[in-house]
């Protein structure tokens, strides 16, 4: 395993902090992560590579409080994760999550389904429409609006679910497989406006992808196997 | 708004079992509501008829029923005679039978009771009242079942009576009933010298306390109550309306348990769902408020729909020979207001093992299942 030292930063600019983190199922069974260490400095994207069941989703789930680490430290903004940690706090304000299948609520319009994370956080609702009409532009989705996300194609349905995410301005994107339900040319249109919108709003992206080419687009590639991370790219 | 939809969404989404959740709600809303209703004005018309022209019910202690109360003439008299009493009217209950009827109310008045003096005559003369023991006057739906007008002899129990009066009151159990000499009543029912109840009508209504006083000094048997305080202690009106609202509530406990189960299928049905919710930020506490609320939509137009259909049932049975102008149809707004306060408290209680279940939800199991 590589030394990382060289590009751990220190102080308030990491926000992502993971330092031998442990994590198993079925009681012990199956081990996924196996002392993962690792940090992201703000506003850097970060892409974690590596075979189906290597940990990759279950570190996302961790540093986004849906889940708890058996051993180990995980930090976001300075901040444990544990169990007395405001959760929906965290997941309001600080945390975006976008998924590889869109996990938009189907019988809700594209707006609705946009506009569920500032109910939660009790956002005006001026301002949220403000945000949800500057978010569709920006991803090309004004016109379907009101369109109910039957209607949608995948790629409309997979920017749906990045406007959602971002409608709260989060200072950290976690994307699990985000264009991994995507045909290549459209999941290169949606990764692109993922990196897009990440560095426009300045926001720090962890992102799980099996596909090599668009990691390595990405500030940092993480390459996991067998629960700990084998090695570290530094693309930009 | 948003949340507002969330609700109304899954209602939507199943229509079926929803429309049969507030169906439920709305049968035990109406029956609870006809039930209640129906007794309430079947207790507020016998009350009626104890608090015609009076303001006070003297009986016989420890009686569970008025019927086997027995004041004795002597206290009737005495009670008349009293300086705060301006008039005290004995009244004999019996209950007798006819060919097509198996109850027929019986009062045994005398000339100067209130029912005699203030009743509209259709037919015969006030005057009349009294002269002979085996006279009587029928409420015009006594005359009606009885087929009898006036000069007719008429069978009732093991009697024949002669009609000199038919009268209308509002009254349903006295527009039903028989009003007979108290004489002839206390001979027909074998209690000579004897009334069920005097109800008495004070100089001065300040003076209650005061009565009441005297007649337990002077008449230790006895009891005197004011009309209220007889219509909340009176055994026989506390069984019936336990017995409704227990009635009515076993109906609400079985539309809760319809709502729960709908709101369990709710849940279990959209797991994945409530886990976005968690991930775009709602709290335990959200998804609980949105849990509950379903099933207060559910409960609320179950509610609303029960009134109505209980309002429209009310209307039927007022409608129905046999029970015209004995109850008192109008549904009081008390009564409602407790009814839908309770199908919402049901809704609740049905939605609170589900809003539970919702609460302890994990985010990262149910979307592990893609």
């Amino acid at each position: 395993m590589k030394d990382f030292s060289a590009w751990i930063d220190s102080g308030d600019r990491i926000v992502l902090r993971a330092k031998d983190v442990w994590k198993s199922y079925d009681d012990g069974a199956i081990t996924v992560l196996r002392g993962v260490t690792f940090e992201v400095i703000k506003g850097q994207t970060v892409a974690l590579c590596g075979p189906s069941g290597c940990g990759k989703s279950t570190l996302l789930h961790l540093f986004g409080g849906l889940d708890a680490a058996d051993r180990g430290h995980v930090a976001v903004n300075g901040i444990e994760i544990n169990r007395h940690t405001n959760l929906p706090r965290l997941l309001r304000h600080e945390i975006g999550f976008v998924f590889q299948l869109h996990n938009l609520i189907p019988d809700l319009t594209l707006e609705e389904n946009c506009l569920i994370p500032t109910f939660a956080a009790g956002i005006d609702r001026k301002e949220a429409r403000a945000r949800l009409l500057d978010l569709t532009e920006r991803t090309h989705l004004t016109h379907r609006l009101g369109q109910r996300i039957q209607k949608l194609s995948g790629g409309e349905r997979q920017r749906t679910a990045l406007c959602r995410a971002l409608m709260n301005k989060p200072k950290i994107l976690l994307a699990d497989e985000p264009t991994g339900s995507l045909d290549e040319e459209t999941s290169g249109a949606v990764f692109d406006l993922l990196l897009d919108l990440a560095a426009t709003e300045g926001i720090t992206l962890l992102m799980a992808t099996h596909d090599r080419s668009l990691a390595l687009r990405c500030d940092q590639l993480l390459e996991m196997h067998d629960g700990i991370i084998h090695e570290q790219i530094v693309s930009r | 708004m948003i949340f507002l939809k969330l609700i109304v969404t899954n209602l939507r989404r199943h229509r079926i079992r929803s429309l049969i959740s507030i169906a439920g709600i709305a049968f035990s809303v109406a029956a609870m509501l006809t039930v209640v209703t129906i007794l309430q004005g079947a207790i507020g018309m016998f009350s009626g008829i104890l608090s015609s022209d009076s303001q006070i019910i003297v009986f016989e202690r420890n009686v569970s029923d008025l019927f086997f109360s027995s004041v004795p003439a002597a206290a009737i008299d005495r009670i008349a005679a009293l300086p705060t009493v301006s008039h005290a009217d004995p009244v004999l209950f019996g209950i007798v039978s006819s060919a097509d009827h198996p109850i027929i109310t019986c009062f045994g008045v005398t000339a100067a009771d209130a029912r005699i003096r203030k009743a509209t005559w259709i037919q015969g003369e006030r005057g009349d009242f009294a002269k002979h023991s085996d006279d009587v006057v029928l409420g015009e739906r006594a005359a009606e079942f009885l087929h009898a007008k006036l000069g007719d002899l008429v069978p009732i129990g093991h009697g024949t009576f002669h009609v000199i009066g038919i009268l209308k009151t509002t009254n349903g159990f006295e527009d039903g009933g028989v009003f007979m000499p108290l004489g002839g009543a206390q001979s027909f029912f074998h209690k000579e010298g004897t009334s069920s109840v005097i109800t008495v009508k004070l100089r001065d209504k300040g003076d209650a306390d005061v009565f009441k006083a005297q007649v337990k000094t002077m008449f230790p048997s006895l009891v005197a109550l004011e009309d209220a305080e007889f219509t909340r202690s009176y055994s026989q009106f506390r069984i019936l309306k336990a017995t409704a609202w227990a009635v009515g509530g076993c109906g609400l406990v079985l539309g809760g348990l319809g709502v729960a189960n709908t709101m369990i299928m709710s849940v279990f049905t959209r797991i994945r769902e409530i886990a976005i919710l968690r991930v775009n930020g709602f709290s335990s506490l959200q998804v609980a408020t949105m849990i509950f609320g379903e099933s207060a939509v559910v409960a609320m137009l179950g509610g609303a729909l029960g009134l109505l259909s209980g309002a429209l049932l009310l209307i039927v049975l007022k409608q129905v020979p046999a029970l015209h102008g004995y109850v008192d149809v109008s549904m009081h707004p008390a009564v409602m207001l407790v009814v839908i306060l309770l199908a919402l408290a049901t809704g609740i209680a049905g939605a609170l093992y589900p809003a539970a279940y919702a609460m302890r939800i994990r985010a990262v199991e149910a979307l592990r299942f893609e």
